[in-house]
């Protein structure tokens, strides 16, 4: 009955070595080998080369259980086959740091050096080295068959407690900031050396994870389920307090964080505002916009023409308040003007002629042609902060840009809300499941999408506003298509179509791996952060397409084949074929 | 006369506003062409502006890139063709060919190859170009396309965008950022060469003569051979083309092979054009190339390689021709904006390309 499917072994193992020698050929093993983590035992470098392992370990034996059919009996079969996966993989990259110890290939590929041959080694240099090159990935993929042994609960444990240390290994930066501001610095440099967890304190915080989620076993459903179930006027209640604590929480956050990481927390602002624009126009009505960048360079540049005293050619120096409702009104404009030729067209199309807009206004900007009004690739300097009576808000303090861009993140979000219960925003979710039965629905669909298009368009050229603020200047190559393309990603990645989904895309992508051109907390990301960007993009694609904080609607659509059969009679008839059972777009 | 009237009336849409707008951006955009162009041929006929030799120039010029760019197109095309998704990663398949070439390239210049025997030389680079982006094209859709081929039609196409940073950054990680520049071309080859009375630069005759070629091996592989029938067969509709007895899969994968192989050929004339190769060289030509399948109508090669041609003119001469009639500074920095204005004006008044578009009955929407 139970068999070991060598040939899922070897597939699984061979994806592992291939994972771990990607890793470590574009040279992120190299870049991120001082990075310690855990002190002194894991560095990220080390980190990234080798956690697919234990994964791959864990789903190389790893049987989806369906409704109404038996789970498959567990035992030693799971732990060889974990070990075996490993060890697949380890001669992979075995063999791999053989053949650069071998050859010099230093000339074709930069990161192929001697080094990288005694990092894949573990110090030892090829000959004495590999055995550990091997048995590492093995006892790794050990491990990952392990899981299979734990019951269901104890593994999600685990797992999460393995989740939190590597959280706040990676962000020690804002763990020990926050201790600071607390007045316990001493906790802070006793837990944190060399910018990395001491191996104690990494067990403690596994120990205190593990023991929470014992002993709120499902308690935050729960708690959930009180606070947002019961009769409505409860619920509104209720909802209001959270709302209060919520801003309670942001009013505090600043105060804790220091201006570095308000610094960080003001671009999740400025990103979050686009994002929930583009969340209209993709995530509600399902137009992919792949220029949406324009709107927010038309902000930018409408503010900095109006109000910088070096503006090439006005002089007006108006205020930030008043050029505010100019910009709007600019990128509104933008946004009917872009708008109005693309509306009949089919999905892709659409995405192209969007970026064409999207480069076209770029490189306008750039010109020398209207360098007179723009400033060329000098952009325009010396733009004014914003006043705000009492004080200015500007870049030189960050916090006070956080609080602003707060401020203006919520009342975007509080609008794009009413306007996705409201009317028009059923208007947009009619448009994208079947734009035909929708127009059959009576629904007007050039206002439907033009309107999305304007309010998409002002949210971007608010943040353009924010944006030209903060920064003080603003020049052509702030407005690269890649802007366009990572705020697709947050929304993406967040989850399309939620408002949530979309903030926790913001956090987690701008303020951790960074914004173009914006270091984000893991600022060593650097050079890699676009490679992450699009390896992101596409595993959400293969595999969670809703994102991570999916929105309810969203999913059903996306996953409507398999929640229209049965999923145990499609299994009986498929046995053989869909091992892996569960996958995403199916 | 109820038939009519009944087969009327699905056609039937009042003009609204949105109609009237895109007649006035069809007009304006026909009067600024004009204007442009007899604002340089008035200033022409006053001795300013380019000479007729630097006419010339740009309109070979033009050509060469423009053939580069078809070849690209033509993946672009197959892959719309039969799945129906623009394949944004296509321009890092291209990207990747030129990138290894350039490896070869230097190899062969190194142990002296390169001068003596330039021709093996090139032929050797071409082979290597074309054995790259046709494994990168092969193994993006296994890995990243077949899993999403039943999944909603924008799926693909951000998975391809994210394929597409993935690859430009690999390449950068893999063999380091700086630009690689190919070693020169021999001098007979950067010589003017006398050609029908015209005076053409060698390297752009040799691009405009590979392009030909292999766009003749190509429309002999699509129409005479077995695979080019499947490959048509599927574009056609998948369903019944698998009922005949032709393997799906297999010939997706041809499809992505060869046009890879285009992109690989066009790897070798963009290192011809240029020398120059870094890892986001891929990015804009990608762009241009998909513009040059949609102005010859995708799904269509032969209106692939001609929409390249056009695209390359275009932007070549565009400038030059039209803006400069406005008395426009620096107009050379915005060939890009001629190149993508001409995408957008194509795709909203012939969204089906200059010589129609062929699809599946599933495709057109």
């Amino acid at each position: 009955m139970i068999t070991i499917d060598m040939r899922r072994m070897l597939r699984w193992g061979m994806t592992a070595g291939g994972v771990m020698t990607f890793t470590a050929a574009v040279g992120m093993l190299e870049a991120f080998e001082d990075r310690l983590l855990i002190y002194p035992v894991l560095s990220l470098g080390y980190l990234l080369l080798l956690w697919f392992v234990p994964v791959a370990g864990y789903q190389s034996s790893n049987v989806a259980v369906l409704e109404g059919m038996e789970a498959p009996p567990r035992g030693l079969h799971n732990v060889i086959a974990g070990a075996v996966t490993g060890l697949v993989g380890g001669v992979v990259l075995a063999l791999f740091a053989i053949v650069i110890n071998a050859f010099d290939l230093r000339d074709v590929f930069v990161p192929f050096s001697l080094k990288l041959v005694g990092l894949l080694t573990y110090g030892l240099g090829v000959p004495e080295g590999l055995p550990y090159a091997v048995l590492a990935p093995a006892a790794l993929g050990l491990v990952g068959g392990l899981m299979h042994l734990l019951p269901a609960s104890v593994r999600r444990r685990v797992i999460l407690a393995v989740e939190w240390v590597v959280v706040v290994a990676l962000l020690e930066q804002v763990f020990s900031q926050i201790l600071r501001q607390i007045r316990l610095e001493v906790v802070a440099d006793r837990v944190f050396t060399l910018k990395a967890l001491e191996w104690w304190a990494a067990l403690a915080v596994a120990a205190l994870v593990a023991a929470v989620a014992e002993r709120t076993r499902g308690g935050f459903g729960r708690m959930r389920e009180r606070l947002f179930a019961g009769d409505p006027r409860q619920r509104t209640r209720n909802s209001a307090w959270m709302a209060v604590l919520v801003l309670v929480f942001l009013i505090i956050i600043p105060q804790l964080l220091g201006s570095l990481l308000s610094e960080v927390l003001a671009n999740v602002g400025l990103f979050l505002l686009m994002g929930l624009g583009l969340n209209i126009v993709v995530g509600l009505a399902g137009m992919l916009d792949l220029g949406y960048v324009a709107f927010f360079a038309v902000g930018a540049y409408t503010v900095g023409v109006l109000t910088s005293p070096l503006s090439p050619r006005f002089t007006l120096e108006w205020s930030w308040w008043a050029a505010l409702p100019v910009a709007i009104l600019t990128s509104a404009l933008a946004g009917l003007l872009v708008g109005t030729p693309v509306i009949r067209m089919r999905g892709d199309y659409l995405a192209i002629v969007t970026l064409g807009f999207g480069e076209i206004v770029r490189i306008l900007f750039l010109s020398d042609w209207l360098s007179t009004t723009f400033g060329g690739a000098q952009g325009v300097q010396n733009i004014p902060g914003i006043p705000l009576g009492f004080t200015e808000v500007s870049g030189v303090g960050p916090e006070g840009v956080l609080y602003f861009a707060l401020f203006f993140v919520l009342l975007a979000a509080w609008i794009s809300w009413s306007l996705q219960e409201s009317r028009i925003g059923r208007a947009w979710t009619a448009l994208r499941e079947d734009e035909t039965v929708a127009a059959a629905m009576g629904i007007n669909i050039v206002r439907a999408k033009l309107n999305a298009f304007i309010v998409g368009a002002i949210l971007a050229g608010f943040a353009g506003a924010l944006f030209a603020a903060k920064l003080g200047s603003v020049f052509p190559s702030s407005f690269e298509l890649l802007v366009s393309i990572i705020i697709l990603v947050v929304v993406i990645v967040g989850g399309m179509g939620n408002i949530p989904g979309v903030a926790v895309g913001a956090v987690v992508l701008i303020g951790v791996l960074g914004g173009p051109n914006l270091p984000g907390l893991l600022a060593e990301f650097a050079e890699f952060k676009l490679l992450i960007y699009g390896a992101l993009l596409v595993f959400m694609m293969l595999r969670k397409p809703e994102g991570l904080v999916p929105s309810v609607r969203r999913s059903r659509e996306l996953h409507a084949d398999e929640l229209t059969q049965d999923a145990w009679l499609d299994k009986s008839g498929t046995l053989a074929e869909a091992p892996g059972g569960g996958r995403g777009a199916g | 006369m109820t038939s009519a009237a009944a087969t009327r009336l699905p056609r039937r849409r009042r003009p609204g506003w949105v109609d009237s707008f895109l007649l006035a951006v069809r007009i304006a955009a026909i009067v600024l062409l004009i204007w442009g162009i007899a604002g340089t041929v008035v200033k022409g006929i006053n001795g300013e502006g380019p000479t007729g030799e630097a006419w010339r120039d740009l309109v070979v010029a033009g050509i060469a890139q423009g053939a580069m760019y078809g070849l690209i197109a033509l993946g672009y095309s197959m892959v719309y063709g039969v799945l129906g998704f623009i394949n944004f990663a296509h321009g890092e398949v291209f990207m990747s060919g030129g990138m290894v070439g350039f490896f070869v390239a230097n190899y062969l210049w190194d142990i002296r190859f390169w001068d003596t025997n330039f021709v093996l030389s090139i032929l050797l680079v071409l082979a290597s170009s074309i054995l790259a982006s046709t494994l990168v094209a092969v193994i993006v859709e296994r890995v990243a396309y077949r899993p999403l081929r039943d999944a909603p039609r924008l799926i693909p196409l951000i998975t391809s965008i994210g394929i597409s940073f993935f690859l430009q950054y690999t390449f950068a990680g893999l063999f380091g950022v700086a630009v690689k520049n190919y070693p020169p071309p021999p001098d007979y080859l950067r010589a003017r060469i006398g050609f029908l009375d015209l005076e053409i630069e060698g390297t752009k005759l040799a691009v405009i003569v590979v392009a030909v070629v292999t766009m003749v091996a190509l429309y002999l592989f699509v129409e005479k051979t077995r695979t080019g029938r499947s490959i048509r067969a599927v574009a056609e509709d998948k369903e019944i083309a698998a009922l005949m007895g032709i393997n799906v899969d297999r010939t997706i994968v041809a499809t992505f092979a060869v046009g890879g192989a285009m992109a690989g050929v066009a790897g070798t004339l963009w290192a011809l054009l240029f020398r120059g190769v870094s890892f986001i060289t891929g990015f804009l030509p990608g762009i241009k190339a998909f513009t040059a399948a949609v102005l010859g109508g995708i799904g269509n090669l032969g209106g692939a390689m001609a929409g390249g041609v056009l695209l390359g003119l275009f932007e070549g001469v565009g400038p030059q021709l039209v803006l400069a009639g406005f008395g426009i500074p620096g107009v050379s920095q915005l060939k890009d904006v001629v190149a993508f204005t001409a995408l957008v004006l194509v795709l909203i008044f012939k969204p089906s390309g200059l010589f129609g578009e062929r699809l599946a009955a599933e495709d057109r929407a």
